[in-house]
């Protein structure tokens, strides 16, 4: 009956082919460090589904972001390991990629012909990087306040332009309700967005080249 | 390997995988379904008893609106919900509390005097003013403060009223 029914969506989806291209691949020569691109993938997907999850809860308003916060820690049934997960996952997404990265470089893997996989790879660190900084104010605490004063005041000493960089990224002079709702939007909908597209790319090239021999006394 | 209690690699891997995928699954996927439904677990009801003023102060055989609030925490937020009740005083001691929720659909009932009864201005529904429903969709009469829910002392009404 299931394999019935599996052959039946087989010969329609070529599950088979798409789990021998995506799964079934060969690999050069089993190796740990190989995981980390898989490992980081693995926590955008949990830092996704957690995500969703708090927003269940979460208003990105001035007057409800933290108290929102502390409902979810003290009063939603096991909130505290939704938002621990997320919160953990975070820190830990940002490691994985930067040793992630640290390997490709080492491996020389960013060479011909995977010099794309790479430069995509610099848009996912980037848009990692924005998630953190974005996540970073929405509990709006004294924390997340100052960590966004500071941060957009750096923007905004850019020679010329920073002035109007640190306006667009606070959405105003000063920070407010406005900077909160649109690093809301960014890091739930614009960032995650761009990430979504970028890893797609990155995993289709991955895919296309396969995984790079590690580098030989020779090379 | 016919015949041998080893398992190969590719299947060691595979079990493993599955295995503690499946544990993964569960420690986050179980708390997450408790983690949304959880408002509607918590019972959310509250009573109080609610005084309505001196029962002599209301006219006999006119029904008078009272209306009082009560404040609710849902979540990280306040609200506060107004609420109404009839008050037909039948004679010195007698007296009749109406809920100014009208049984169909939740609506607001109002006292007209021209053709004393309770008219609901959603879907036209008719009561009494003892609250029997006299026409319209309602399906049962007004829900009404009796016995135990209600009391009356050193002439003060007052109300056992019920929320959630």
């Amino acid at each position: 009956m299931w394999k019935k029914l599996f052959t039946w969506l087989d010969e329609r989806l070529g599950l088979n082919d798409l789990y021998k291209a995506t799964l079934d691949r060969p690999e050069p020569k089993g190796n740990w460090w190989n995981t980390l691109g898989s490992a980081s993938l693995f926590l955008f997907l949990l830092q996704a589904v957690t995500g969703i999850f708090l927003s269940v809860y979460y208003t990105p308003s001035p007057d409800h972001a933290y108290d929102s916060i502390q409902y979810i820690m003290n009063d939603v049934a096991f909130g505290w390991l939704i938002r621990g997960i997320h919160h953990w996952g975070a820190t830990l997404m940002v490691l994985v990629v930067f040793i992630h990265m640290i390997r490709v470089f080492v491996t020389a893997s960013y060479k011909y012909p995977r010099e794309l996989t790479w430069l995509i790879g610099v848009g996912l660190l980037l848009c990692t990087l924005g998630m953190g900084f974005t996540g970073y104010l929405l509990p709006w605490d004294q924390k997340a306040y100052w960590a966004t004063t500071v941060a957009t005041s750096i923007a905004g000493s850019v020679p010329w332009a920073g002035p109007f960089i640190m306006k667009v990224l606070r959405g105003g002079t000063d920070l407010s309700a406005l900077t909160l709702s649109r690093f809301f939007a960014a890091h739930i909908w614009m960032l995650p967005a761009v990430l979504i597209g970028l890893i797609g790319v990155h995993l289709y090239l991955i895919i296309r080249h396969g995984e790079s021999a590690f580098p030989g006394k020779d090379d | 390997m016919a015949g041998s209690h080893h398992i190969s690699r590719r299947d060691f891997i595979t079990i493993t995988t599955a295995a503690v995928g499946t544990v993964i699954a569960a420690v986050v996927g179980l708390p997450a379904i408790a983690y949304l439904i959880d408002p509607a677990l918590k019972s959310g009801t509250s009573d109080a008893w609610i005084p309505l003023g001196k029962l002599a102060n209301y006219e006999i055989g006119k029904p008078t609106l009272v209306t009082f609030t009560r404040s609710k925490v849902n979540g990280w937020e306040k609200t506060v919900n107004s609420y109404g009740v009839f008050v037909v005083r039948k004679s010195d001691t007698e007296v009749a509390v109406l809920s100014n929720k009208c049984t169909h659909l939740g609506c607001h009932i109002n006292w007209n005097a021209d053709k004393k009864e309770f008219i609901c201005p959603c879907h036209d529904a008719q009561f009494g003013i003892d609250g029997n429903v006299l026409g319209g969709p309602p399906p049962r009469p007004l829900d009404r403060y009796a016995g135990d829910k209600v009391e009356i002392k050193d002439g003060t009404l007052l109300i056992h009223f019920l929320e959630g």
